[in-house]
């Protein structure tokens, strides 16, 4: 067999990919739902969390700005361990897909409240006061007026740093879960080919590309104004 | 409540650890400072590139886009565990360090290109006025400017580098997280993994405070 023929038949064999191609699919099913609910748990939390902080009692913010630094601080994959061997020893055993939900969520929280906060606050307080004295209350003054400024500001950097967690949703396999990672893992394990390697790889290029082109077409379109 | 601090905060399995987690420390530094250079020196080579021309700049963006898009811990077991059926065996350190030099790299030319962007053209005008060669007006008159535009960002890649270095422990490289694993094995009790944490934690936590307030003051300049 020639140099190349060799290399098709290891890295991109046809029928071990056929064969495997079912389980990746089903892994890719998993991944998927897995990055949605951390999108929406992350920015909903992260939401909440920066408008509590916003309030401004002191028994709020500072609870919230030390969990918002410790989760910037330590790895994902780390806060997934933690979950998923440490907390058994506490007689709470989750699973791989939950410890990976509640970490990369809460990061995602993290992450998202010091960029909503921030947001917020950067836009002009004449906003506020001029709602005020229209005489709007906190959730609307917040809704209808502060949050679509700011989130101007917010989308671009907001859009990034999901990505790059969600892409974390890979963590999972070191937990035992079949998403797009593990399930080629076990594939290559079982054919003792590379080839399901190669597949789960174009499998997430094909989920994150079109995010990944997304978000920098966001970030285009808000540097402007 | 003693049976929770026993499970998760024993100083006895501490003590046992101890040297554990130290040597596990050590590892972990010494993969940032291999990992970021790596992914510094390759970002901003990328960036250069871009800037060559038109059909650079969009080969470039295909090739950033491409490893935005690939997780960093897939890159790595494709290094590590496909390889090898190519007849090419990296090794844990080796296929971590390429593994850095992509990934990394890519986010570090967004960076470098967004800083390089910002800097007015009149800034390159004026140096090429004055007879400078193109190499002099980068480094002295571009990259500095550029560097003080993206520092926050700069900032917090490297600390996603550092955090991001604990994926090692996949190809079983012996750094805090892996010492932390096998302490936790080796004792039957989770007190290795949260001093892990708490090691991360204590390391890092200065970085996220400086970088909350270079981010702070840039918020504030643009208004």
């Amino acid at each position: 067999m020639t140099g190349l023929n060799q290399f098709i038949f290891t890295f991109l064999n046809v029928k071990v990919m056929m064969d495997w191609a079912p389980k990746i699919a089903a892994g890719f099913a998993v991944t998927v739902e897995l990055a949605l609910l951390v999108v929406v748990a992350g920015l909903a939390s992260g939401l909440a969390l920066a408008l509590l902080r916003l309030s401004g009692s002191r028994i709020l913010v500072w609870p919230i700005v030390f969990l918002v630094d410790a989760l910037r601080a330590i790895p994902p994959l780390l806060i997934i361990i933690l979950l998923f061997f440490g907390l058994p020893s506490a007689g709470i055993e989750l699973s791989g897909f939950m410890a990976t939900f509640l970490a990369l969520s809460a990061v995602l929280a993290a992450f998202a409240e010091e960029i909503f906060w921030a947001s917020i606050r950067a836009v002009p307080t004449g906003q506020n006061e001029a709602a005020r004295a229209l005489g709007l209350g906190f959730l609307p003054i917040m809704f209808l007026v502060i949050l679509p400024q700011a989130m101007r500001m917010a989308i671009p950097p907001l859009a990034n740093r999901t990505i790059a967690i969600t892409k974390g949703t890979a963590f999972a396999s070191v937990v035992g879960l079949s998403e797009i990672l593990g399930a080629s893992q076990s594939a290559v394990a079982f054919s003792a080919n590379p080839s399901p390697l190669i597949l789960g790889a174009a499998a997430y290029v094909l989920l994150f590309a079109p995010v990944v082109a997304f978000a920098r077409w966001l970030e285009r379109r808000f540097a402007r104004a | 409540m003693s049976d929770f601090l026993d499970a998760f905060f024993d100083f006895d399995i501490l003590r046992q650890a101890r040297t554990l987690l130290l040597d596990g420390l050590l590892t972990t530094l010494l993969l940032s400072a291999i990992a970021l250079p790596l992914g510094l020196s390759t970002g901003l080579a990328l960036a250069l590139l871009s800037r060559i021309s038109p059909l650079a700049a969009r080969l470039t963006g295909l090739f950033v886009d491409f490893f935005r898009s690939v997780p960093p811990l897939v890159l790595l077991i494709l290094l590590f565990a496909g390889l090898p059926f190519a007849g090419l065996n990296l090794g844990p350190w080796t296929s971590v360090a390429i593994c850095f030099l992509l990934n990394a790299g890519v986010y570090y030319c967004e960076v470098f290109r967004a800083g390089l962007d910002a800097v007015p053209t009149g800034q390159s005008d004026a140096a090429r006025a004055l007879g400078l060669r193109p190499t002099y007006i980068m480094a002295l008159v571009l990259l500095p400017q550029a560097v003080r535009k993206v520092l926050p960002d700069l900032v917090s890649n490297s600390l996603e580098v550092v955090k991001l270095t604990s994926i090692a422990y996949v190809v079983a490289i012996p750094e805090l997280l892996y010492r932390a694993r096998q302490a936790q094995s080796t004792t039957y009790n989770a007190t290795p993994i949260v001093a892990a944490v708490v090691i991360y934690f204590v390391l890092l936590w200065p970085v996220v405070r400086w970088l909350s307030h270079l981010e702070n003051a840039r918020l504030q300049q643009r208004q």
